[in-house]
Formats: C-alpha cells, sequence, structure tokens
C-alpha cells in the first residue's frame, strides 16, 4: 500500500541566506499517486525531496507520511539519488540486500532478491561485482536496493539525468510500472518536462527564489503511454508553456480551473494542517 | 619437399613442447628485471668486500664481504640458531604493531570523521610524530617493568602515526553518497561502520599498516642495541663485541630478508582489500 504525504506549510533557510529557500510549500499526495517536481536548478526542489526523505528538516513545517511526523530516514520510503552511488566491493546481490540487511530481515532474503533482480532484468548479473556494469545496469540495481524493503513511498532526485536517452525512456516506464503494480506512492524531481508527463499524475511546477509552487496540472493519461499521442504532446506543450517556452498561444497563462482547484486544495490543507496544531 | 616432410615429423613433439616453452618464457619476463637488480646490489657488495680487504686500514673487516657472510648465514640457518632471535623480534614487532592498529584505526577514523578534531589535534600529533621514538627510551625504560614492555612500547609509538593518517585519508576520501545512500536505508551506526566505511577504507588501512611496518622494522634493532639479551638488534650488537663481523653480517642480511617478507605480506593485503575492479 503507497503511502499518503501531507507536506504541511514548509518555510526552509539555509544558514547566511537571506531569502528562504523554500517558501508556505503545502502538497497532499495520495496513497499510489506518482507526483512530480519540475523546476529550475535552484529552485529548492531537491531541497524538498532531502525533506520528505527525513535527510533534512524543514526550518518551519512539517512532513507527515501516513500521518506520522517525518523526522528521520526509515526503509519505508527510500530515495534514489542522480548517482546509483552503488557499493564498489559489493556484488550487484549484496549491494541489493543491503536494506534487508540493516533492518535485519535476512529470512528468506535471497529468494527475495532473486525474484527482484529478475524483475529489473539483472538476474544474470547477480553475482557480478557492480562495477562491471553499465550506468543503466548500475541505476537498475538501486532501484532494486530500493524496492527490497517494500518501501511505501519512492523518492527519486532527477535519478534518469546521466543515462543515455534510450536507457532514460526504458527506466522512466520501468519504474511507473513497477510503482503502479505495487501501488507505491512516488514523488520526482526532475528538470525533464517529457519525463514529468510520462511518469507522473500530477505535475507540480516550483518557481524560484523563494521556492514556491507556481503551477499544478493533472496528467490523466492511461498508462502505458504513448509519447507521440496528442494528449501526451499537448501536456508537454501546457507544461513548457509554464517556463516562457511558448509553443501554444495562451499557453503561458496558468488555467483557470487548475488555480481555483490548487487554491481550495491548499485551503483544505490549511484548516486541517491548523486543526493538527490545534490538537 | 623432403624438408616439409621432416616439419611434419617434428610437429606433434613442438606441439607439445610449446606450452612449456610459453610458460618459461613467461617466468623469464617475470624474473629478468628483479633478477637484475639483485645482481646489480651482490656486485656492489662484492665490489665493497674486495675495496675494503684491498685496504690497509679496513683489512680488519674484510668478512663483510659476500663469501664469508653468505657462510656464516648458512651455518646460522644449519645450526638453528638464526630462529631464537628472530622469533623474540618478531614477538616485540608483532606486539607493537598491534597497540598501533588497535589505537590508530580507531583514532584515524575520528581524525577523518570530524574535522574539528583533526584541527584540534593537528598540532600537538605532527609534534609527537615528529619526535624519534628512540627519544623516548629513558622514558620507557623507567615506565615499563621490563624491556619487553618498553620495546614494545617504543615500536607502537612510531607506528601508529602512519596508521592514523593513512586511515584518517581513507575516512575523508569516503563518497558522501554512500553515507547518505547507508542511512537513507535505515543503516544504524554499527552497520555504517561494518558495511561501508570499513570496506571502504580498508586499502589506506593497509597502506597505513605497510607504512607502519617499516618504520617498526627499523626502529626495532636500534631499540634492541639497548638492555635486551635476545632478538636481531642484540645478536648484531653481539657478534659486534666479539669481533664475528661475518655473522654480523649475516644478521644484518636476515633482517633485510624479514623485512622484504613483512613488506611483501602487506602488498599483498593492500592488493586484496582494494575494491577497484582489476584491469
Amino acid at each position: 500500500m503507497g503511502a499518503a504525504i501531507s507536506i504541511d506549510y514548509i518555510t526552509h533557510h539555509y544558514p547566511g541566506q537571506e531569502k528562504p529557500t523554500l517558501k508556505d510549500i503545502q502538497v497532499a499526495v495520495a496513497p499510489g499517486e506518482t507526483v512530480a517536481l519540475i523546476g529550475q536548478s535552484g529552485c529548492g526542489k531537491s531541497t524538498l525531496l532531502h525533506m520528505l526523505a527525513g535527510l533534512l528538516l524543514p526550518s518551519d513545517g512539517c512532513v507527515r507520511i501516513n500521518g506520522h511526523q517525518v523526522i528521520k530516514p526509515s526503509p519505508r520510503w527510500n530515495m534514489m539519488f542522480q548517482k546509483p552511488s552503488l557499493y564498489p566491493w559489493m556484488t550487484v546481490r549484496q549491494n541489493a540486500s543491503l536494506g534487508l540487511i540493516f533492518q535485519g530481515r535476512k529470512k528468506a532474503m535471497r529468494e527475495r532478491i532473486d525474484r527482484l533482480l529478475e524483475t529489473v532484468g539483472l538476474t544474470d548479473k547477480a553475482e557480478m561485482n557492480v562495477q562491471s556494469l553499465s550506468g543503466g545496469q548500475q541505476q537498475r540495481v538501486a532501484l532494486a536496493r530500493s524496492l527490497a524493503t517494500d518501501p511505501e513511498l519512492l523518492l527519486l532526485d532527477e535519478p534518469f539525468s546521466a543515462l543515455d536517452a534510450f536507457t532514460r525512456v526504458a527506466l522512466q516506464d520501468e519504474v511507473t510500472r513497477l510503482a503502479r503494480e505495487r501501488g507505491i506512492s512516488v514523488v520526482f524531481v526532475t528538470h525533464d518536462i517529457e519525463e514529468a508527463v510520462a511518469m507522473a499524475d500530477r505535475v507540480l511546477v516550483m518557481g524560484s527564489n523563494p521556492g514556491t509552487i507556481t503551477a499544478e496540472l493533472t496528467v490523466d493519461i492511461e498508462h502505458p503511454r504513448d509519447r507521440n499521442g496528442q494528449a501526451f504532446v499537448d501536456r508537454k506543450a501546457e507544461l513548457m508553456g509554464y517556463f516562457g517556452a511558448t509553443r501554444k498561444p495562451g499557453a503561458n497563462a496558468l488555467p483557470e480551473e487548475a488555480e481555483s482547484e490548487a487554491t481550495a486544495d491548499s485551503d483544505a490543507t490549511t484548516t486541517e494542517a491548523r486543526r493538527i496544531r490545534a490538537a | 619437399m623432403n624438408r616439409e616432410a621432416t616439419l611434419n615429423e617434428l610437429n606433434p613433439a613442438l606441439e607439445r613442447l610449446l606450452p612449456l616453452l610459453r610458460l618459461g618464457d613467461q617466468i623469464r619476463r617475470r624474473v629478468q628485471y628483479p633478477a637484475l637488480g639483485i645482481a646489480g646490489l651482490f656486485a656492489l657488495w662484492y665490489w665493497g668486500g674486495w675495496a675494503i680487504a684491498n685496504n690497509e686500514d679496513t683489512m680488519a673487516f674484510a668478512s663483510f664481504a659476500p663469501g664469508p657472510t653468505l657462510a656464516a648465514f648458512w651455518d646460522l640457518v644449519v645450526s638453528g640458531n638464526v630462529w631464537k632471535p628472530i622469533e623474540s623480534s618478531l614477538y616485540r614487532v608483532g606486539w607493537g604493531l598491534f597497540y598501533a592498529i588497535a589505537i590508530g584505526v580507531p583514532m584515524g577514523v575520528m581524525i577523518g570523521y570530524f574535522l574539528t578534531l583533526k584541527q584540534v589535534t593537528h598540532v600537538p600529533f605532527q609534534f609527537l610524530r615528529m619526535i624519534s621514538p628512540l627519544a623516548w627510551m629513558p622514558i620507557a625504560v623507567l615506565a615499563f617493568a621490563t624491556w619487553d614492555g618498553a620495546i614494545i612500547f617504543l615500536i607502537a609509538i612510531a607506528a601508529v602515526w602512519p596508521i592514523t593518517y593513512a586511515t584518517a585519508h581513507g575516512v575523508q576520501r569516503i563518497d558522501p553518497m554512500w553515507l547518505k545512500v547507508g542511512s537513507n536505508l535505515g543503516a544504524n551506526p554499527f552497520h555504517t561502520l561494518r558495511y561501508i566505511v570499513m570496506p571502504a577504507i580498508a586499502q589506506d588501512v593497509f597502506a597505513g599498516i605497510r607504512l607502519a611496518v617499516g618504520v617498526a622494522w627499523i626502529v626495532l634493532v636500534p631499540a634492541e642495541y639497548l638492555g635486551v639479551t635476545s632478538g636481531l638488534g642484540y645478536a648484531i650488537n653481539d657478534a659486534r663485541d666479539t669481533l664475528e663481523y661475518d655473522k654480523l653480517a649475516a644478521f644484518v642480511l636476515v633482517i633485510g630478508i624479514i623485512g622484504y617478507m613483512l613488506d611483501a605480506i602487506c602488498v599483498r593485503l593492500i592488493k586484496r582489500s582494494s575494491y577497484h575492479a582489476e584491469g
């Protein structure tokens, strides 16, 4: 079962910086939903993701996962980074097993990892040192490592940006498929518009200085998504519009409907947050 | 026609010989340069012996030459008299290194991990490091009840610095992402040390131990000049007192051989602990 996330009024100051990096962020993610955070470099999207993972605590506000405030990392939510960051002294299997070892879940670990490696297509590489794998294969090991502990939430910090185009597309589809099969909630950071439209149920556009959520776009296209389909192309163009690169006339403006929806949504969250604080 | 027939007859024999020839070639290629170096050292030694023997002032020391030395060396090995001093010396070096590793590795991990500790310890440690271990001799003799204790202390205090600083260097080179991924997978401090830090720094630690072995082996001999009645240092001093210069030179040879072997073991350990893919 996927995790429900509630990001409540997060404002964050890095020490020594005058302006906040993030200001009044509030988002709710439903169980099993895939949400993309998209924005230019330095808008604080990665900072926000680190807060979801519990690797960084916000100056104000908090993150709740299934109602529990996030104060430290947990194997129930797992983060994947731009670099696979595998441990080069271990085999594929050892790398993938690590989360289970740390949790003390060594029972039937071998079979579990076998199944996972099969899922990510690395069965024949199980006993090989990870240094002999290609970039895409390494990122697949990292994916297996993240999935091994049965997380309810997967956090992805531009995990495919260092890969070649073919591998990137394959992994985008694979992660989406696995997350949907397992009902895992996904929040991912990207600056690739196609990636956002290909994977997300909802795209949050972030602006910088201070980092805020400036627009929201629902992508209601059936999976598996046809990247050449009209709906896909339209969504991409619409999203591109928020970054000033207009392809379609009028796409630059925030759609009326989405805006009112976002406002209503945030109002609800605010009252809820207030209720929680008062309690 | 005739010639061809002869060649054909020879072929099976040649084919059987070929692997043998190849092996011989491989061995030759591996040993030719080391053999050249060893031959060079022997030539220099031989020339030195000849020069000493032909100078009226130094004629008394003619048994330093290779001939008498190798004869004395052979006597030591055959009579078994060579083992007792080796055993005493290795015992002292072994314990000295044990304490140096037991203190140096944890200290190095801490210095590498905490910048403050590095800054605090920098001046006092560099100051202590530059004091010749032998300068501690009088204090060591006062402080320790036995000569063995004093010598082990001197070896430990000499060997602890390379181990400490090599370890600290290794810790500083750890990819911060490895630690981040580890904590993200739910590693506790013990897990981090056991599965991430120790494998990551193993090679640096052994490189430090290699340097330490060199220093310890050097400090050992002068330390054994004083007080004790066993060990290789004592054996050299004893041979000098009894004017047995061939035996003295034979012990120098023993020190060199054992030192070389200790270093070779360290090199093997460094190679084995390296996680870098070969080739």
